[in-house]
């Protein structure tokens, strides 16, 4: 164990009043609250990190009878069960971030998108929802949450596949303009927002902005949950305050043999030992070193571990998972399969591999969702930082 | 046939025949029935007024939506990373070697189905599974026999 612990914070899975949070708040005017939102500087957490005020803004200013505000619980990132947890634990802090955010931008009515591995949470849930849907009464407040089953489908987590299935079709991504705040689900504004930013909102409004941004650094306020899994002996959900090192927390969940930290997932960056202390996790800013945002994901892997195949497992996923829309990520997934393989078995030399980094670069340009873009990143990092196991 | 007819009529029923209550009625199939056939689907179909092909384009776009012959109890083992790692394999080969039938297909009393899925969320309980619904974790050779013995007694027939 390392001498210095990093801070724990306890913001997520404390037991709170939620009908005060929600009174205290309702008090406000929508602007005050979307200022105070935009102000603490809550990104969403789900992994893209834009401005969670903001896509309430945007949603507020759209003009519309009907609007609709939805929690994306369709966690599927390998390596991330954080939103399990919340959903499991404080349930009622999620909801009390969809009410907010419903007064604000004027819904009426709330989904959550709940993944069909996740069907197990659902008596829970409705029981939770009914003590929620007391205190909207109670509040004198008209919005109600339902719960939209999904049903094994990763791409579904981003957010217009995810639309597109609640329409009951298949989750292939749209184009984004227009995006989901001004056409969104059955073409009116809607927010979706992700389990922990809506929890995240809920404690922004509780304890206020000043008091959020107090934590983490400029670019990168307030605590995330990080799920911690792979070769560490303390596995699980922490809340910790981003901005931290990469060196500090594989000192803190490391086996003591870190050879490599995947950061955010499949979808994520393979850091090497070298970069653990340069790296720092939270979004991009003006700090030294590459800035890694992340949906919380870190999987730790000691020197026991093949990145060959690891980075077989990702793209067997990738492949599964690719909705086959668009040319560059259905047929892109396979082809850095075949090539792996091929420089692998020595059929191809290994500059092959440069040729299937540029086909990577190609993918992250022209894919049309997250899903076919983000393949470069663990591709790359892969490749690049462990090529001797690629070709050996 | 008459069985499957009334169960979407009754699903139908509770969602609506909206384009929106296409996949809650799906889901409520397969709950029951554990695959949507070709008749199920033309049924449903009928009932959204929606092409068959509509209907068959979304239910085989989503890996629970089963669209072959699964057994009572469906087993999925998670084989991402994580739990790829902590041992799937060995889970898979003791399962296997139990319900004596290969990965991905359905003992004979169409009981058990043994089948892979992505990324379960529970990484930090590695290796884990599902059955129909239910969660297993911290899985080890013991446990597995264990589970797949219980759910024997359990089943219909």
């Amino acid at each position: 164990m390392a001498e210095k612990t990093l801070k724990r914070v306890d913001l997520i899975f404390s037991e709170d009043n939620y009908r005060e949070i929600i009174e205290k708040t309702f008090a406000k005017t929508d602007d005050e609250i979307i200022n105070e939102m935009i102000d603490s500087g809550l990104k969403g957490r789900g992994g893209a990190g834009f401005l969670t005020g903001l896509k309430w803004k945007f949603a507020r200013d759209a003009k519309s009878t009907n609007k609709h505000v939805i929690c994306n619980a369709d966690e599927g990132e390998p390596g991330t069960f954080k939103d399990r947890e919340i959903l499991d634990k404080v349930a009622q802090k999620v909801f009390t971030g969809m009410a907010i955010a419903a007064r604000v931008v004027g819904a009426k009515k709330g989904y959550i998108y709940l993944r069909g591995e996740y069907r197990f949470l659902v008596p829970k849930l409705l029981k939770d929802l009914k003590e929620f849907h007391a205190i909207m009464k109670a509040v004198n407040f008209d919005y109600e949450i339902d719960i939209f089953m999904g049903s094994g489908a990763y791409v579904c987590g981003e957010e217009t596949a995810l639309l597109e299935s609640m329409e009951g079709r298949r989750g292939e991504p749209r184009n984004k303009p227009p995006f989901p705040v001004i056409e969104g689900y059955l073409g009116q504004p809607t927010v979706v927002n992700n389990v922990e930013t809506l929890a995240s909102a809920a404690m922004v409004c509780k304890i206020g902005s000043q008091s959020y941004k107090r934590l983490g650094t400029k670019s990168s306020r307030g605590s995330k949950l990080f799920s911690v899994s792979g070769d560490t002996p303390i596995a699980g959900v922490y809340e910790l305050e981003l901005g931290m090192s990469l060196q500090e927390f594989v000192d803190e969940f490391g086996d003591g043999d870190t050879k490599a930290v995947q950061v955010g997932g499949a979808s994520g960056f393979c850091v090497p030992r070298k970069k653990f202390p340069t790296t720092i996790i939270g979004y991009q800013s003006d700090l030294e070193g590459d800035n890694l945002p992340t949906g919380g994901s870190m999987m730790i892997f000691n020197s026991s571990r093949s990145m060959y195949n690891l980075l077989r497992n990702y793209l067997d996923f990738f492949v599964e998972e690719s909705c086959g829309q668009c040319t560059p990520c259905r047929v892109g997934t396979q082809q850095l399969i075949y090539g792996i393989e091929a420089v692998k078995r020595g059929d191809k030399n290994s500059s092959y591999l440069d040729y299937l980094l540029k086909l990577t670069e190609t993918m992250k340009m022209t894919a049309k969702c997250g899903l076919g873009q983000s393949v470069a990143n663990s591709f790359s990092s892969i490749v690049t930082n462990f090529k001797e196991e690629m070709i050996y | 046939m008459v069985e499957v007819e009334s169960l979407v009529k009754r699903l139908v029923n509770i969602y609506g025949r909206k384009r929106e209550s296409l996949l809650p009625v799906l889901q409520g199939v397969v709950e029951q029935e554990r695959t949507l056939t070709e008749v199920t689907l033309k049924i449903v179909a009928q009932e959204l007024d929606l092409s068959a092909a509509q209907v068959y384009g979304t239910a085989t776009f989503y890996g629970f939506l089963d669209t072959e012959p699964r057994g009572e109890f469906v087993i999925r083992v998670c084989k991402s990373i994580t739990c790829a790692m902590k041992g799937k394999n060995q889970m898979i080969k003791t399962m296997e070697d139990t319900l004596k039938l290969k990965l991905g297909e359905t003992t004979k009393d169409k009981k058990f189905t043994l089948l892979q899925t992505n990324c379960l969320g529970w990484c930090h309980k590695a290796p884990t599974m599902l059955i129909n619904d239910e969660v297993y974790i911290n899985l080890d050779q013991e446990k597995v026999i264990e589970i797949i013995q219980s759910y024997s007694r359990k089943g219909t027939y």
